[in-house]
């Protein structure tokens, strides 16, 4: 643990670069602007940005990027107290009660808590990673191909299955993005596959193109003339974002709560921070002594989930990073941002980057003070912010993507993917085919089938090694127990846990 | 009323999948397989597209009753949807052939004339608008290589 806490001294030194430090001001931002835009998310605002990820060094890149992923959640939920308007999943459980706090009057006092539900999650985060890492840089040394391979299985299983919607149809949508990742030179025979002789296609198709296509197209076309965004009339100012002394009593241990759910929830891949947020309310309206309150202002509702999301947020980046496994779409990008830069995140990037890890560990604190310290005296800013018209924003928004896009190879081509994508998103949607998965099918799929091959290369073409050695057989164990649930709960057609709880919200 | 009220969504979504899952195997047999031991291009492919013919049946089989005529369907955009995908083409062929400023110009006229609120002035003013923010950011700002105007 010493070892942890010098790394840790020596991560905070990475992350206060004044270059670095730079990009990471520049990605929170970016982010919490993107994360109080109506109609635009994490995901998008990630893809968009990836491009210019790639002239910059592996540092400030990754900095950047957690800082538009935490920046869009502090953004989301100031749409979703203010508005009523999550733009982030997660957040609409702080819709809840955070918007009939607006109503109230004390919609300031929601969004001061919401920020110190996020920076006491920071720090719990921070302190785990100091107690886990030791225990994972020895768990790297076990990891080979046999390993890495079976634990990706596990990552892509359990982010097809708890998805949204059906888990056969994120399985198949897992498959599809596998089946993209496939597409271009394959790197050991040197054959074509796929590229329909066009020769851009040798490279394979290209992230930004890909996600921008699935997420941001696909968004614009089930969206327009459809989905009335409303703007907001709140006005809210400096001073009224001060809790009073009961409300803070009355938060301190929902989030602790809140940030324990977040924090078990987080380890776990394929766990969507959604799901985390609907556990935490419910959980606090459960332990609550007035159940009554929730629903119509109760401080408690607004301080657990956002605690839950924003540790959540923290702990997703632990099995990406140490494990290479993303629990979600966002962490897939993060991770297909690495590694584009040649890193490879896994068991063993913290012995070998420790300045990557450490710095990006760092850097979560640091982003969270800075997010404090811009959201003060800024949030008039993003209030105004919130008032800009649904129908102006997406055609700016489309000319991002399209340049964004353009500007990774200067391929025109490129543009034309993001369309293509667009179409096929807009149509897996409209079949309510979740498209998540089709993202982590995409940036984990080269890495599977590097070390599948490697792993039957040395095992001399025999699959029983996946059995033959613990790790693995404990890891494969777990994929036929997910699997196992799967089924079960079919076949007894119990509902989903995210039903239970949403029936727990709506039965009073 | 749309004639998809008739088909199940699941089981066109079934379809699809099948379907995607033959092209691949058919396309990935024309690679060489290999074995185990020494995998060819077309391994991993064929196998993903007969995983993605397997779940497609599966789907088709555990299909939940529900078309298009549901509650939940709405009606076509297809002003919205030409409009955008439009806007997003325009850009790639105008950048081609006529540089950055017609292509912005273009393409976000095209993709603002998509929402039924905005008017032709708002259009062509949001459309010069980014424009002037597009080329200040990333021709002046960040210096990409893209020619404002390709007068050939």
């Amino acid at each position: 643990m010493g070892q942890a806490l010098h790394d840790l001294w020596y991560g905070f030194g990475v992350a206060l670069v004044p270059n670095h430090l730079m990009w990471s001001v520049f990605g929170v931002l970016l982010g919490n602007l993107i994360g109080v835009l109506p109609g635009m998310g994490a995901l998008t605002a990630i893809s968009m940005l990836l491009p210019l990820t790639y002239v910059l060094a592996p540092i400030p890149a990754i900095l950047m990027l957690a800082g538009i992923f935490y920046g869009s959640m502090y953004g989301g939920a100031i749409g979703a107290i203010l508005l009523n308007l999550p733009s982030h999943p997660p957040h609409a459980v702080t819709c809840i009660d955070g918007y009939p706090m607006t109503q109230q009057g004390r919609g300031g006092a929601a969004l001061g808590v919401t920020m110190m539900s996020s920076f006491f999650a920071a720090s719990v985060g921070i302190l785990i990673m100091i107690f886990l890492s030791p225990w994972l840089e020895a768990a790297a040394l076990n990891f080979g191909p046999t390993e890495i391979s079976a634990i990706m299985l596990l990552g892509l299983l359990a982010g097809a299955t708890m998805s949204r919607g059906s888990p056969l149809k994120g399985v198949a949508m897992t498959i599809f993005g596998l089946f993209i990742g496939t597409v271009g030179t394959d790197v050991i025979s040197g054959t074509q596959r796929y590229t329909l002789g066009i020769s851009e296609l040798s490279d394979g198709i290209d992230l930004a193109a890909l996600s921008l296509g699935l997420f941001g197209i696909a968004d614009f076309l089930v969206t327009i003339n459809r989905k009335v965004i409303k703007a907001s009339d709140a006005k809210v100012g400096m001073r009224d974002m001060r809790p009073t002394r009961a409300e803070l009593k009355r938060s301190f241990f929902p989030m602790l709560r809140g940030t324990a759910v977040g924090c078990l929830f987080g380890a776990m891949p394929g766990t969507g921070p959604t799901i985390t947020t609907f556990i935490a309310y419910a959980l606090e309206r459960k332990v609550a002594k007035d159940p009554t309150r929730f629903g119509r202002g109760a401080i408690e509702g607004v301080a657990a989930p956002e605690a839950a999301a924003h540790s959540k947020t923290q702990m997703d980046f632990i099995p990406t990073m140490s494990l290479g496994i993303p629990g979600d779409a966002v962490m897939a990008l993060l991770l297909g941002a690495l590694i584009i830069k040649g890193i490879q995140p896994g068991p063993q990037m913290i012995s070998e980057h420790p300045d990557i890890f450490w710095g990006l560990v760092a850097s979560f604190w640091i982003g969270n003070v800075l997010l404090i310290v811009l959201n003060v005296p800024l949030i008039g800013v993003w209030v105004r912010m919130l008032q800009v018209p649904y129908r102006l924003l997406y055609p700016a928004a489309l000319f991002f993507i399209c340049i964004g896009v353009y500007s990774t190879h200067n391929s025109l081509i490129d543009v034309v993917e993001v369309a293509a994508f667009g179409v096929v998103g807009a149509i897996f949607l409209a079949l309510d085919f979740p498209i998540a998965p089709i993202v982590l099918g995409y940036v984990l799929g080269p890495m599977i089938e590097e070390n599948f091959r490697r792993a039957l290369l040395l095992s001399r073409g025999t699959l029983s090694v996946y059995l033959t050695h613990p790790i693995a057989a404990w890891i494969i164990g777990a994929c036929v127990l997910l699997i196992a649930a799967q089924v079960l709960s079919y076949a007894r057609r119990t509902k989903t846990p995210r039903a239970i709880v949403a029936e727990t919200l709506i039965v009073d | 009323m749309t004639p998809l009220r008739a088909f199940n969504k699941d089981r066109v979504g079934a379809a699809l999948l099948i379907l995607m899952g033959a092209a691949i195997v058919a396309q990935g047999l024309t690679y060489k397989m290999g074995e185990l031991t020494r995998m060819g291009a077309g391994f991993i492919p064929v196998m993903l597209g007969i995983a993605l013919m397997l779940v497609g049946i599966a789907i088709s089989v555990t299909a939940e009753p529900g078309g298009f005529g549901t509650a939940q369907s709405r009606p076509s955009e297809w002003r919205g949807w030409l409009c955008v995908l439009g806007g997003v083409m325009a850009f790639a062929v105008l950048g081609a052939l006529a540089g950055l400023v017609p292509a912005t110009l273009l393409s976000v006229f095209i993709a603002a004339m998509g929402d039924r609120a905005n008017s032709v002035r708002d259009s062509a003013i949001l459309a010069v608008g980014v424009t002037g923010v597009g080329v200040l950011v990333f021709v002046y700002g960040l210096r990409m290589p893209f020619p404002l105007f390709i007068l050939s």
